[in-house]
């Protein structure tokens, strides 16, 4: 069983733990930085990004997170992979800078413009049908050369990896499917 | 295709979740407000306490308003339109406002019918005393519950016992078994699929916040520590004495309301809060919360 830790600070975490919780393993709301000791890996939730990193800032959680990010498998859903990008538009502080990836914020547009799909995901060449829920979702306009498609919805990468880090524009922790999680924490 | 729109609707007031959302009169106080923490911001023409001072009748903001707050921030933008009146929620939704508050806090346009929310690509949350009034309006299509408190009172007790309430009625209805259920749906005034629906799951469908009175770090922990999921905060902030401070103070003490140390140290040197109302002061008329059914 994994201990998983997921940034608590704000967002649909409970969401994630509860997807963890059912896979088997253990899932462990992260509000301060000791939270991450003894976690295997770290979920960065959905929720809002600004919020998010205002909190993280203020509550001194960087470093840690920083150093953790470095050494261990990291998700970012939606809010998360703007956290977790190289450069994001209209952020008040920077990026972990995680995954060499550029992103556009909001770039579908407002709620009004949020839509669920299914997608095709490429897990390490095993090919899977998964529902992908958009919300208020942010795009990734470029990538680095490390970085690897999992997922497209049309033209749009919407799930990509490098090394350890892997990022969905999309909400998995919002459907039944627990696939991705499951590739997360037994293959990342 | 509804129940695809519905869980796209649910799905943001997730998003929302664990955070605070501030009501903001322009573009900035809205950048305030998003500097601070905020997960949302509310834009309305007055804050609910100067709605209360001013009297009149109140109604949905200005677009021209609206439209600079949604320039000036990136997060989530909602708006206000008076019960019943679903050409100002045409309007909300044409603006791409993110979620619609059907508010007592405004006048109410239709005392019988609240708006039938399902006719809208746009999110609604609702007011609510008690589980009757929360599952009517989730039935009409809300995505969102909020307590009504007693809103622009800066008194925090209405809202403590409207979550109380819904709260114990919970409670009850997970001990009650399913024949029982279908006298207590009735006595309350609630579809009996959503009464099961509480029942069996011992929470509503949708998210719970709070709001309606909330002025300090320690009001907002206590709300979250009875169960509600997010913080609304309305006047509470701009009508302090350092809206900046409150602002960044009260989004802390939500992240961390169940740490007491977070929540002390988030409410030192923090200036005067509003000054507030008692409850017993405001004659029965002029109680918000009692608009809407």
């Amino acid at each position: 069983m994994a201990r998983i830790g997921v940034l608590a600070l704000q967002g649909d975490f409970e969401k994630h733990s509860l997807m963890i919780e059912q896979l088997g393993h253990q899932a462990v709301a992260v509000k301060k930085k000791e939270h991450l000791s003894g976690c295997d890996r770290l979920i960065m939730p959905g929720g809002e990004s600004t919020a998010i990193l205002k909190l993280i800032d203020r509550l001194g959680m960087r470093d840690t997170l920083e150093k953790f990010i470095a050494g261990h498998p990291v998700m970012g859903t939606c809010a998360g992979l703007i956290m977790l990008a190289r450069q994001a538009d209209r952020l008040p502080v920077p990026p972990f800078a995680a995954i060499d990836i550029l992103v556009q914020r909001n770039a579908y547009g407002r709620q009004i413009d949020s839509f669920i799909d299914r997608i095709d995901v490429d897990f390490d060449g095993c090919n899977k049908q998964m529902e992908a829920v958009f919300i208020r979702a942010p795009k990734i306009v470029a990538l680095g050369p490390e970085v690897r498609v999992m997922a497209r919805h049309k033209q749009d990468v919407v799930l990509a990896r490098q090394k350890h880090i892997m990022v969905a524009s999309f909400h998995p922790e919002l459907t039944e499917d627990g696939a991705l999680h499951d590739f997360f924490i037994n293959k990342l | 295709m509804l129940k695809e729109q519905f869980k796209l609707k649910v799905g943001l007031a997730e998003m929302l979740k664990g955070g605070v959302i501030m009501d903001v009169t322009n573009a900035d106080q809205a950048k305030i407000a998003e500097d601070a923490g905020a997960v949302a911001v509310m834009a309305l023409e007055r804050i609910p306490a100067d709605i209360r001072a001013d009297g009149g009748v109140a109604r949905m903001s200005n677009p021209k308003m609206i439209k600079d707050i949604q320039k000036a921030v990136t997060i989530p933008v909602m708006a206000k339109c008076r019960i019943g009146h679903f050409a100002e929620a045409q309007v909300l939704q044409t603006l791409g406002i993110d979620f619609i508050d059907e508010s007592e806090v405004l006048t109410p346009a239709d005392e019988d019918n609240h708006i039938w929310k399902h006719d809208f690509k746009i999110p609604f949350v609702c007011g609510c005393r008690n589980l009757g009034e929360a599952l009517r309006r989730i039935s009409e299509g809300a995505a969102m519950i909020r307590t009504k408190g007693e809103a622009g009172s800066g008194n925090i007790v209405e809202a403590v016992r409207h979550m109380r309430r819904v709260q114990s009625e919970i409670k009850h209805v997970a001990t009650l078994d399913k024949h029982e259920r279908v006298a207590f749906a009735k006595n309350i005034g609630a579809s009996l699929e959503l009464v099961q629906y509480v029942g069996e799951h011992g929470k509503l469908p949708v998210p719970n916040f709070a709001a309606g009175g909330v002025a300090t770090p320690a009001d907002a922990s206590l709300m979250m520590q009875l169960g509600a999921e997010t913080v609304f905060v309305g006047s509470g902030i701009f009508k302090s004495s350092d809206p900046e401070a409150r602002a960044k103070a009260i989004v802390t003490a939500t992240t961390h309301y169940d740490d007491p140390d977070v929540v002390c140290k988030a409410s030192e040197s923090l200036g005067e809060a509003m000054p507030g109302i008692e409850i017993s002061s405001i004659p029965e008329n002029e109680m918000l919360q009692n608009r809407g059914w």
